[in-house]
């Protein structure tokens, strides 16, 4: 019965889906993993990299990109679609400076995103956008925000959120460990967002990108080695509580 | 559709923007066109308003318009806000159309937009930028600063630059950076600063205000002098005259301070002065 329904994408079928709005997202899960954290004076990006091919230069592939100064993004899904998108919102952004003098708010460009990716879903002879996005950043009164968007062109505002592969099981780290103590200083929620993604990468801290926007600070792309210091950091931490533990039963 | 693509059909040859240039169609419900992405009027190929109309205004034949022109703003910023006084004549050449026009237009309860030049291009346009405030406000769930509101009239002058518009208008109001004036006009200028008066009788009117104007005045004296900037100039200019109507911008939106027939304000001063 799908058969009938899914190939042109302003047609919906019996039962009230839009099968290629759902196949997008199929396509969306497929998608690397990334993971996006509101903290108290920070918001944090991670997303896993996608081992490269020994010949291929590293850094000709980027799944962090910013918007504006205080506004960036992370996506899963089709990596040529979110250039695009990134495109328009970029110029968008800048569309706003001019008309309205002040910088967009987070809510405001996910929006405008929002609605390109709805466009799409109800246009002739084009598909829907193969992304999900998560857009963090802050607006002008400094309130630190994180939205997440999907094809079908809705968006929520989020604590913490991920999408792509295995974004379930991040989610269900992030509802376990998300406190006000894991967010309380901006090492802490970094910290949250490596262990997050640690927890469905494979081969550790090497495949882990990081990105940090701070108030009134543009965006920060985390050299390895600090992901490595990280890293290490948490292992630590982890082999402490594993003592704690045994000392506990011992005793 | 697909197909129609395929063929290479193309839906937005039918547009056709001001001048003639084909401009693609944007959805009008669209969030993100502030202000004019779609042309308003849309005018003929080929057609210049300005040469178009001035046979009629300027020239020497049988059928002569005079369009409603002529009148004296201010608006000052000083320490309690910002205070917009206007006059209130219409005149159309040699006839006054009306003592009682009203030139300030209420945007929302924290904007005011005052209108000089051409009555109707004043009305149109500054009916046209309250709406897109409304939306604006609607779409964002918070109200349009005044940088904004004036930076939306000022583009839509500049889109239709030579063709004739005239209009002088200030936009003020009170947002989160505090009292705002911005002075828009027909060239598209924008200009933000604390004093600006507009119109014929302007020249009377600066120099009322600029000889006696401090930021630290208080609100009477503000008041006091605002109305009798725009009283000496309908006094002098003849295109200006009516009721003086008075408003003070606050942290808290605008209130209506007066509406003061300047008949009575000039006997008033020349009592004063005896």
């Amino acid at each position: 019965m799908t058969a009938r329904y899914d190939r042109a994408i302003t047609v919906f079928s019996p039962d009230g889906h839009l099968f290629q709005v759902e196949y997008a997202q199929e396509a969306v899960k497929k998608g690397s993993t990334a993971v996006g954290i509101r903290g108290k004076n920070i918001v944090v990006l991670g997303v896993e990299k996608k081992s490269v091919a020994k010949l291929q230069e590293e850094r000709t592939v980027r799944k962090i990109c910013a918007l504006d100064e205080h506004v960036c993004m992370a996506f899963a899904g089709l990596t040529a679609d979110a250039r695009i998108v990134i495109n328009r919102a970029r110029v968008e952004c800048q569309s706003h400076r001019l008309t309205v003098e002040d910088p967009v708010t987070v809510e405001y460009i996910t929006r405008y995103i929002a609605t390109l990716k709805q466009r799409y879903t109800q246009s002739n002879g084009r598909r829907p956008f193969g992304i999900s996005a998560l857009i963090v950043g802050f607006d002008y009164d400094g309130t630190p925000r994180l939205y997440q968007t999907d094809p079908s062109g809705t968006y929520h505002a989020w604590k913490a959120n991920a999408i792509g592969r295995s974004a379930k099981t991040v989610r269900e780290f992030l509802e376990k460990n998300y406190t006000e103590e894991a967010i309380a200083t901006d090492k802490e929620a970094m910290k949250l967002a490596i262990k997050a993604l640690l927890e469905v990468v494979q081969s550790g801290g090497k495949n882990i990108e990081l990105a940090i926007i701070g108030r009134n600070q543009p965006l920060k792309i985390l050299e390895s080695k600090e992901i490595e210091t990280l890293v290490a950091e948490i292992e630590k931490e982890k082999e402490e509580e594993a003592e704690k533990k045994k000392q506990k039963k011992t005793t | 559709m697909a197909l129609l693509d395929v063929c290479g059909y193309r839906d937005g040859d039918r547009s056709a923007g001001p001048f003639g240039t084909r401009g693609t169609v944007m959805d009008r419900s669209s969030h993100f066109s502030f202000g004019m992405k779609t042309a308003e009027f849309a005018v003929p190929v080929g057609v210049d308003p300005q040469a178009f109309l001035s046979p009629y205004t300027a020239g020497e034949g049988d059928v002569r318009i005079h369009l409603n022109h002529g009148t004296t703003t201010l608006a000052f910023k000083f320490q309690h806000g910002v205070v917009v006084a206007v006059d209130s004549r219409a005149s159309a050449g040699n006839y006054i159309a009306s003592k009682d026009a009203n030139k300030v237009i209420e945007i929302n309860p924290y904007l005011l937009g005052t209108m000089s030049g051409s009555a109707a291009d004043c009305q149109y346009w500054e009916r046209l930028l309250a709406k897109e405030c409304r939306l604006f406000k609607l779409r964002n769930k918070e109200r349009i600063s005044v940088c904004a509101a004036s930076k939306l009239l000022s583009n839509m002058m500049c889109e239709y630059r030579g063709m004739g518009l005239s209009m002088g208008s200030m936009i003020c109001g009170w947002d989160k950076q505090g009292p705002g004036l911005y002075y828009v006009d027909d060239n598209g200028t924008r200009l933000s600063g604390q004093l600006f008066s507009t119109g014929c009788g302007s020249s009377y009117a600066y120099g009322v205000v600029d000889s006696g104007y401090r930021y630290d005045l208080s609100v009477e004296e503000a008041y006091d002098l605002g109305r009798r900037a725009i009283a000496h100039a309908t006094h002098r200019d003849a295109y200006s005259g009516g009721v003086v109507n008075l408003y003070h911008m606050r942290q808290d939106g605008w209130i209506k301070i007066c509406k003061d027939d300047v008949a009575e304000l000039i006997h008033q001063y020349a009592l004063e002065n005896k």
